[in-house]
């Protein structure tokens, strides 16, 4: 047989990794064809709805459902009363802790769900809720994480006199954990003894990841068969499905939990929500389908903010600027319930990777969670478990010491970073650093963006302002953050005692194309076209040929879902283990079509061929066939494989961030003159993919670094719950990015990729901030906490006498 | 409640239906009609996910009382595809330069796009940027949609101009 086409002709062909394929999702998603949760409809299918508290801290006293029983539509009225024979008046958190369902006699945070009112149409329980009437009596209210670890005020009564939580001792009624890492004494040892040590609070206010679809399900109990399917925005399909079987009693095999498109997750939709368990108990008892979707309020209120970690921090150097020690306390405000959504050994998350870019050889970090008259929740916005928080804090004490040492910031971090030589490098906290070149990305941005006359421009701005001749600042922020992603790890990564493995299944159809299930699911990131695109490369059938499918649990193999830049870590490696697997039993049938032994045949982009006579070949194609036609000795009939993929280590991309901002000192707003992004994620397997990743991370680390936030005042009213208050930048305000990118592969990943959805997120948080507090750098600012919006700035400058 | 009935094109078809005078115009799109491209992401007309064409204009549906749309002429994404079922010019061009990603404010967003090129067939970035401010994108930072916005004006007026 002749082939026409050359190797890389048909390497082409096939749009494996490195192509810039086009997404296979939007031939749907660009006519509305979408099928998200609120556009699936059932018969007879009712809809559910919340009334929650307006008080952040009361007592229950009654509750009456009479009126809005009344209410033409409204079929029922659930309050903890209603659940609480079935045992579902509270749910277990994925933190170890348990969460009311319905205030079962108190409420703890403003918003919280007190009634479920369901009707025949969504107005209908609207209404409902109006008309259900509760009483309450207010209690103190406690917002200030420093304050409730004093006050007398319990707000968890039901673990009063439990001095022992998930995890480890409890030190007072509002105190959740003390969480610790590193060397204690070693670090105090070395604070002390050093040349220079820098000091500082370092807050991360509290935000929310806000996708554009909130959250919701719809419930479906088939009295017939007794199997309930729970369509929803799930994150996580299959511990879900775990989690439901274990809450309700229904056997696994009787759910089916499918996440359909998903608008958005961002960490908002990992957990476990009060929603759910409504609306699968009601439509239990109504036999009917139930949706519930939130809306906007009542998604920024109740579900899932992020962040709220006040980290205290001192950083030790030498007068030459060598890090010698890192030393870290952090209060993290969880809210009225520990509802964080991190591995079960990890009640802070990863954020012992607060070492960052550096070879710190010595560190010590505290973390103490605190319950607050606050939401519950703690996820992680678009970061791995707490990264960002990490990444925040050694990048802002980076910038604190380089002021104590009157160094650049620049060359400051350069003399720290973990040399190339130095991987796999073992962290003072406890992490092996797979892989990494930081000093090349680091020269490779600096270069870019031209540093030096970046910094001469400044100085010579700072000239012309002190002599009256502009009132306008520049900001250079600088970031080096180095992620930790790819949870993980069986042995030490689990949720409710799931390992965080993940998983694939192919199956190679006689005519030479495939479907492949995973067990993560996508929410934007393309799942579709990029999984197909390692496939693709793996057996060489083209990834046109490839349909993918996600978030059906009665199909899926099962995995831990998409969340924490796990999906190519983890489930992108089952797919080409999965891959690999199908492609050693394809060489077998290659070699017993072409009549050779086994190794007499090699691979060859999308055949195997006889060594040494290329021309002899079987095409991935016609071994496909084969599989499905051939009685081959020895072999199955068939051509499928599956991998659960329990990684060896994290991954561990990195970048390098520099944003040029423009400050006005006497209005307080600010624009982004540049922003230039240079990511390492190892292997990339789509380099389109991988740009609109980075252009969105770096949008919602530009709306949490200058202006979003989650704000309560004193009577524990949220302040930010409608998209009026709560800042979601537009195509206006929103930056153009530079994207640039280097390559250093994970060495224990198959296909050497790390990952990247999650890392313009972590690093452009910093980056922005930086920029803010380098303009104010020669006027003595040393810490002003975000968000800096414009009334922030305007108050930074006026603090330091420049308004006259 | 009492219910009253409208009448309304939509995607140049006839529909009818009763609603209650509070129903709002996404609603009876999407629960009365099935037509599921326009979605709900606020209810406050800050997101611009629900933006349909009404009467030659782009409004919010979450915010529109489809008795006030009553008689009107309506044109959702779904009325963007072209007659032989393929991608009309905006959609092509989101899905050539990545103008999308979850997808959800996707259908708003084109079919704002589309209203903001009838009225400036020749937008600036600027323009293009200030134009659809009122569309909320979480996913792509909106570089690759204003990207393909412009891609789209260029594609327009050189079919326009194939045309003449």
């Amino acid at each position: 047989m002749k082939d026409e086409l050359t190797q890389d002709q048909r390497s082409a062909n096939l749009k494996g990794m490195g192509s810039s394929r086009k997404r296979v999702e939007d031939v749907r998603f660009t006519q509305g064809k979408g099928r998200y949760v609120d556009d699936i409809k059932l018969d007879g299918m009712l809809f559910g709805d919340f009334v929650r508290s307006p008080y952040a801290h009361a007592r229950v006293t009654s509750i009456n459902t009479e009126a809005a029983m009344a209410i033409p539509g409204v079929v029922a009225v659930l309050t903890a009363k209603d659940l609480e024979p079935l045992g579902l008046h509270w749910m277990p958190t994925l933190a170890g802790d348990k969460q009311m369902v319905l205030a079962d006699g108190k409420v703890l945070f403003q918003g919280q769900e007190v009634a479920y009112v369901i009707a025949n149409d969504r107005y209908a329980a609207a209404d409902g809720v109006e008309a259900v009437e509760v009483e309450y009596e207010e209690l103190p209210v406690i917002v200030n994480p420093f304050e409730a670890l004093k006050s007398n005020v319990v707000l968890r009564e039901d673990l009063e006199g439990q001095t022992e939580g998930a995890h480890g001792p409890r030190k007072h009624h509002n105190h959740i954990f003390t969480w610790e890492q590193g060397d204690k004494e070693g670090t105090e040892k070395v604070l002390e003894e050093a040349d220079v040590v820098a000091e500082e609070m370092v807050y991360y206010h509290r935000t929310h990841p806000c996708p554009l679809e909130t959250c919701g399900c719809v419930a479906s109990m088939d009295k017939v068969t007794g199997k309930l399917t729970l369509y929803g925005t799930f994150q996580a399909p299959h511990a879900i499905r775990t989690v439901v079987s274990l809450i309700s009693g229904i056997a696994e095999h009787n759910i089916r939990v499918v996440s359909p498109d998903i608008g958005g997750g961002f960490g908002n939709k990992v957990g476990a929500y009060a929603g759910y368990v409504c609306s699968v108990v009601a439509s239990i008892v109504t036999g009917k389908p139930v949706k519930w979707v939130e809306d906007r309020m009542e998604n920024l209120m109740t579900t899932a903010f992020a962040r709220d970690y006040w980290m205290q921090g001192k950083i030790a150097a030498t007068k030459e600027g060598k890090i010698t020690g890192l030393w870290c306390h952090t209060t993290a405000d969880h809210g009225g319930f520990d509802a964080c959504a991190d591995p079960t050994k990890f009640p802070a998350g990863f954020m012992n990777i607060c070492t960052g870019s550096y070879d710190i050889p010595t560190a010590y970090l505290a973390v103490d969670g605190v319950y607050t008259n606050k939401a519950p929740g703690g996820v992680s916005y678009r970061c791995s478990f707490r990264v960002t928080e990490a990444a925040y804090f050694i990048e802002r004490m980076i910038e604190v010491l380089a002021i104590e040492l009157n160094m650049d910031a620049a060359e400051l971090r350069r003399i720290n970073f973990i040399k190339s030589d130095q991987f796999p490098y073992q962290s003072a906290l406890g992490w092996e650093y797979d892989s990494g070149d930081y000093h090349r990305a680091w020269d490779q941005a600096l270069n870019a963006v031209g540093y030096k006359e970046l910094r001469e421009e400044q100085a010579q701005r700072i000239e012309d302002f002190k002599a009256g001749k502009t009132r306008k600042l520049i900001g250079i922020g600088l970031t080096h953050f180095t992620e930790i992603v790819g949870a993980g790890p069986v042995k030490n990564c689990d949720i409710l005692g799931l390992g965080m493995f993940d998983s694939c299944e192919i199956r190679i159809h006689p005519t030479g194309s495939a479907i492949a299930r995973l067990g993560t699911i996508s929410q934007g990131q393309g799942h579709a076209t990029t999984f197909a695109q390692i496939i693709a490369s793996e057996i060489g059938l083209p990834a046109d040929d490839i349909t993918l499918e996600e978030g059906d649990t009665d199909t899926a193999p099962y995995g831990l879902g998409t969340y924490g830049s796990r999906s190519t870590p983890v489930a992108g490696a089952a797919t080409a283990m999965a891959a690999r697997k199908i492609r050693a039993k394809a060489q077998m049938i290659a070699a017993y079509l072409l009549e050779v032994h086994d190794d007499d045949v090699e691979w060859d982009v999308d055949r195997f061929s006889v060594k040494g006579a290329p021309e002899r070949f079987k095409t991935m194609k016609e071994i496909a066939f084969a599989a499905y036609n051939q009685a081959i000795p020895g072999l199955e009939p068939g051509l499928e494989a599956v991998s659960y993929y329990d990684p060896p280590n994290m991954t561990y991309p990195f970048g390098a961030y520099i944003c040029v901002m423009e400050i006005d000192v006497d209005t307080g707003e600010h624009e982004i003159r540049s922003f230039y992004a240079l990511d390492d994620c190892g292997t990339r397997i789509n380099p389109m993919i991988i740009d609109g990743q980075v252009h969105g991370g770096c949008t919602e680390g530009y709306a949490i670094a200058m202006g979003q936030e989650i704000a309560y005042d004193e009577m524990g009213n949220c302040k930010s719950a409608t998209l009026m208050d709560f800042f979601l930048p537009t195509a206006w305000e929103t930056p153009t990015y530079t994207t640039d990118f280097a390559v250093t592969p994970s060495p224990h990943h198959p296909i050497g990729a790390k990952g990247v959805g999650e890392s313009p997120n972590v690093g452009s948080v910093p980056c922005f901030s930086n920029a803010v507090h380098d303009a104010f750098r020669p006027f003595g600012l040393v810490q002003s906490h975000m968000p800096h919006d414009h009334w922030r700035i305007w108050k930074i400058a006026k603090d330091l006498g420049l308004h006259s | 409640m009492s219910k009253m009935h409208v009448k309304l094109n939509v995607n140049g078809q006839e529909v009818e239906g009763l609603a209650e005078p509070r129903t709002l115009l996404i609603h009876f799109l999407r629960e009365n009609l099935n037509i599921t491209g326009p979605h709900i992401g606020c209810e406050t007309s800050h997101c611009g996910a629900c933006t349909v064409d009404l009467n030659g204009k782009s409004v919010k549906s979450c915010t529109v009382f489809v008795a006030q749309a009553n008689g009107s002429d309506v044109t959702t994404v779904e009325g963007l595809t072209n007659d032989d079922g393929s991608l009309g010019v905006i959609q092509e061009m989101f899905r050539e330069h990545h103008g999308l990603q979850c997808g959800f404010c996707t259908p708003g967003m084109i079919t704002r796009a589309h209203r903001l090129l009838q009225e400036n067939p020749n937008p600036t970035e600027e323009e293009v940027r200030f134009g659809m401010a009122g569309n909320l994108c979480r996913c792509t930072g909106y570089q690759n949609i204003v990207k393909a916005i412009l891609a789209s004006a260029d594609m327009m007026n050189a079919q326009k101009e194939a045309a003449e």
